[in-house]
């Protein structure tokens, strides 16, 4: 795999238009995913979902390069109806356009970051691979005291044009004080075994709200990992919900530093799972100072052969006083050979704190299966409503009424 | 002075903080395999023990110590060790209690638990253990009356020694982790119960564990078997000496219950905990197994964790057996710079399986406490269940509490339900107590020994009462 990294880093030097010292800079990074090489299980972040092995199997043939230089063309079928937005359309890893058409264009801007250095510590090799292999880094700032009109739709594309297997994406957001995004991730993949990276890394100043909402409804059998940084300062508040259905494999990671007093975080998840799909979301949310909250919950439906693994972490510094926080996950296993494994982890050095966390798994419950035949249900139809109450549930904590109602329907969940 | 000062007073300073003058004979220091030969000869095992620990010594050889673990340590130098100390008067083992060497007797007494009064009064049979070697089985008339087996584990090897080469080593296989293959390889004594089919034993079994000499380790390993229909609740009782030095505990419990058996286990650990500044006290790494082989078989671990500078321990269950239950107790207080890491593992193997785990950590000072613990429910344990709380309080912004679950669900027909919270003592509360003329320091206590009624309540009476007060003095200091 060494070669072959390093013959499709010497291409992207060839035929990109970095300069030399963009180039010094992702050499660096290539480097570093070289010594460190692909997660395994025996990382203790990774025990559920082997991202080496994974890729061993499905993608033997593993290749990193794309010419960025050439544009694809924009398929309007994957567009979404019915709702006004704003766009970003990645195909094949390439930004093809930025539009904000709904938007007073001097409220955001535009700046290139691709020599910026990662904000964080990290002990990620994943995040060495994808800052080796991007092309142009964007940051995306939202100016002071401007809530975007519209929802910025993020497009997620790949289509038969794609040459690597491997493709690795970032994107950085600022919002000024006092500013509003509202950003959804759409996924349509139209490949099949690719290794999709995604990075985010997201900015909240004071009193700013973000919330992300990430879909991967369609099936696909690609191998996804998106990891999302958020740093937020005071009142701000950050809503992420993840609807992981789509790939064969997806990580979701989030990491979020509560960095202001009154800043909160929600996470709210849906694993939605078929035959042989492995999914997972690790989330890590860190009280550094006095009066934060933060909120997830996961729920699991889970079927044949498949596995969901929920890794969530509450980490509350000895400063952070009167931290809540709050951590539930949920799952129902529909078939004897489906599987959830849960790591909900509290880690507290500040006593006057309230924080808890709960879990439980099972299959759906007989006598409610009961109750709705004895009123003229089938089987099927019992067990699907039961279902769509449980992921109902989380769905209405998504504060957005008009996206909630998109989502609605593209999960298919009736009222 | 009332009783409650007055056992604040006497624990000022860690009450079993004394040594006794005893003379010893020690291996020679070092881990090696002439070393485990002598072990082996002074105590005049067969060929098939030495086997077995020499075995467990080539694995061992292969094995890393672990580091996963919250509470780190200084290396520990394992060739700088004495890996076997016996009182000098043991080599010849006392036929019964009066040839005892009368020091011995002493430091028993200091220890609260005179053999023969406990013997005649409290109707609980003991075995004690004092370095490394069994010293003394009370009540055996009684027992073996009902063809109870209650020895130490180098008697039960002479002379019962099927019954210890069928079970010895197969929860705790010589190929496990690092500290219990080294267990395997160097244990010295330790305690050895059979209850036969059908019988109940009539009393509490209990034993009393102390590290006497210094730079020994301590490697008892205490096996006990539920024959067929049987019940026995076991203690365990644990106290060492104050010392500069931190002392390694490395034993190794193995339970195995057979058909309709059960097994109640209770421990109260109290050993050395350091001085406030964290200097001294035992590093207190044990593994703690019970296998439920037989259908409708039960265990049940209790334990009221105070002492130690480090405890790492995880006394599991598994359910092999249908309709076999696995219950888990815990308290665990750690105060000044004590660490805990400590928790269950539930492993359902056999249908309609239960487990049930109630833990309780209260850290205080500058201490760091972690509940890790594991529900694994594998794909053929049909209609399974398992029930999880746990629950840490927190005194101060020093110290800090952690839970770490792991939870495997792999059968759809299984239930697990996990619950767990970190508070700390309500204003209210204290003032509620204080109002009523208690001062904050019993108040304290009697919050806290609320938070762990649950757990304390599975304690057999006599140990409910002497850890309770343990909680409260473990507690010391850490108001305000």
């Amino acid at each position: 795999m060494s070669e072959q990294l390093q013959s499709d880093f010497d291409k992207i030097v060839k035929t990109s238009k970095l300069s030399n010292e963009e180039i010094q800079f992702k050499k660096n990074f290539l480097n570093n995913f070289k010594k460190r090489g692909f997660p395994n299980r025996k990382q203790e972040d990774w025990k559920f979902l082997d991202i080496s092995q994974i890729i061993k199997k499905n993608i033997s043939d593993l290749s990193f390069f794309n010419d960025y230089s050439q544009s694809n063309k924009i398929d309007p079928s994957i567009f979404v109806d019915g709702l006004e937005h704003n766009k970003i359309i990645f195909i094949n890893g390439r930004i093809e356009k930025i539009d904000f058409n709904f938007e007073d264009q001097n409220k955001i801007e535009i700046i290139d970051e691709t020599k910026k250095d990662i904000p964080f510590d990290y002990e990620n090799s994943l995040i060495d691979l994808n800052s080796a292999f991007t092309d142009k880094v964007f940051k995306i700032l939202i100016k002071k005291n401007y809530f975007l009109k519209k929802p910025l739709i993020i497009y997620h594309s790949t289509d038969n044009k794609i040459k690597s297997t491997n493709i690795n994406l970032r994107l950085d957001f600022e919002l000024g004080e006092n500013s509003c995004l509202k950003l959804i991730d759409y996924f349509s993949n139209n490949t099949a075994k690719n290794f999709i990276n995604i990075f985010y890394n997201f900015n909240l100043e004071k009193n700013s709200i973000l919330k992300n909402y990430k879909i991967d409804k369609f099936r696909n059998n690609n191998l996804k990992y998106s990891f999302n940084n958020i740093e937020q300062n005071n009142n701000s508040v950050s809503e992420t919900f993840i609807l992981s259905a789509g790939s064969d494999y997806i990580k979701n990671e989030i990491n979020c530093n509560l960095n202001g007093e009154y800043s909160s975080a929600f996470i709210n998840g849906i694993f939605s799972l078929k035959e042989n799909q492995q999914h997972e979301i690790r989330t890590t949310i860190n009280h550094l100072v006095e009066n934060t909250k933060s909120y997830q919950l996961i729920k699991s439906v889970l079927g044949k052969n498949s596995k969901s693994a929920y890794q969530g972490r509450i980490f509350v510094n000895s400063k952070a006083q009167k931290t809540d926080g709050y951590q539930l996950s949920k799952a129902i296993l529909l078939d004897e050979t489906s599987e959830f494994n849960a790591k909900p982890e509290l880690e507290i050095y500040a006593d006057d704190v309230k924080c808890s966390h709960g879990s439980s798994s099972g299959s759906l419950n007989e006598d409610s299966i009961f109750y709705l035949m004895s009123r003229g249900l089938n089987y099927q139809q019992s067990k699907e409503l039961l279902i769509n109450g449980f992921l109902l549930d989380v769905i209405e904590k998504i504060t957005d009424s008009e996206i909630r109602n998109l989502i609605k329907n593209i999960i298919g969940v009736k009222e | 002075m009332d009783t409650r000062e007055k056992d604040i007073e006497n624990l000022k300073d860690y009450k079993y903080g004394f040594t006794t003058d005893i003379e010893n004979i020690k291996a020679p220091k070092g881990l090696n395999e002439a070393v485990i030969k002598f072990i082996s000869n002074i105590k005049k095992e067969p060929k098939w023990m030495l086997d077995f620990r020499l075995k467990a010594y080539e694995r061992l050889k292969l094995l890393k110590e672990p580091n996963w673990q919250k509470p780190k340590y200084p290396k520990i130098d394992y060739q700088d060790l004495y890996y076997y100390s016996a009182p000098k008067s043991m080599s010849e083992k006392p036929k019964s209690l009066d040839e005892l060497d009368p020091k011995l007797l002493e430091t028993y007494k200091k220890l609260g638990i005179p053999l023969q009064e406990q013997a005649r009064l409290n109707g609980i049979a003991v075995d004690a253990v004092f370095d490394s070697v069994s010293v003394a089985t009370t009540f055996k008339g009684e027992l073996t009356k009902h063809g109870i087996i209650f020895c130490s584990m180098s008697e039960a090897i002479q002379k019962h020694p099927d019954l210890v080469k069928k079970y010895l080593g197969t929860v705790i296989p010589v190929t496990d982790h690092f500290f219990a293959t080294l267990n395997s390889a160097v244990f010295t004594d330790g305690s050895f119960v059979y209850i036969p089919e059908g019988v109940k034993c009539p009393m509490e079994l209990s034993t009393y564990f102390r590290i006497n000499a210094s730079e020994t380790g301590q490697f008892e390993r205490t096996l006990i078997i539920a024959d067929k229909g049987s019940y026995v609740s076991y203690l365990e009782g644990c106290t060492a000496p104050m010392r500069d030095e931190n002392q390694l505990h490395a034993a190794n419990v193995e339970l195995i219950a057979l058909d309709d058996a059960e097994i109640k286990y209770s421990t109260v650990q109290n050993w050395y905990p350091g001085d406030e500044n964290g200097k001294g006290g035992i590093y207190n790494f044990v593994t703690k197994r019970g296998l439920c082989k037989g259908k409708n078989s039960k265990i049940s671990w209790t334990q009221v964790e105070t002492g130690s500078a480090i405890t790492w321990k995880y006394p599991s269950c598994i359910l092999k057996g249908d309709n076999s239950i696995g219950e888990f107790y815990s308290i665990a207080i750690t105060n000044n710079h004590q660490k805990a890491d400590t928790g269950t593992k539930m492993i359902h193997l056999g249908k309609n399986t239960k487990s049930k785990i109630i833990s309780k950590g209260i850290s205080a000072g500058f201490s760091d406490m972690t509940y890790r613990g594991l529900v694994d429910i594998n794909s053929k344990a049909k209609n399974s269940s398992n029930y999880t709380q746990c629950d840490s309080l927190l005194m101060g912004n020093k110290c800090g509490a952690h839970t770490v679950p792991y939870i495997k669900n792999k059968n759809y027909d299984s239930n697990i339900a996990h619950e767990a919270t970190t508070s700390k003592i309500s204003e209210e509360q204290l003032h509620y107590c204080q109002q009523r003329g208690l001062n904050p320091e019993e108040a304290v206590g009697l919050i806290v020994n609320g938070f762990c009624k649950e757990v304390l309540q599975q304690l057999p009476m006599e140990f409910a009462v002497e850890a309770q007060k343990l909680v409260g003095i473990s507690l010391e200091g850490s108001v305000g």
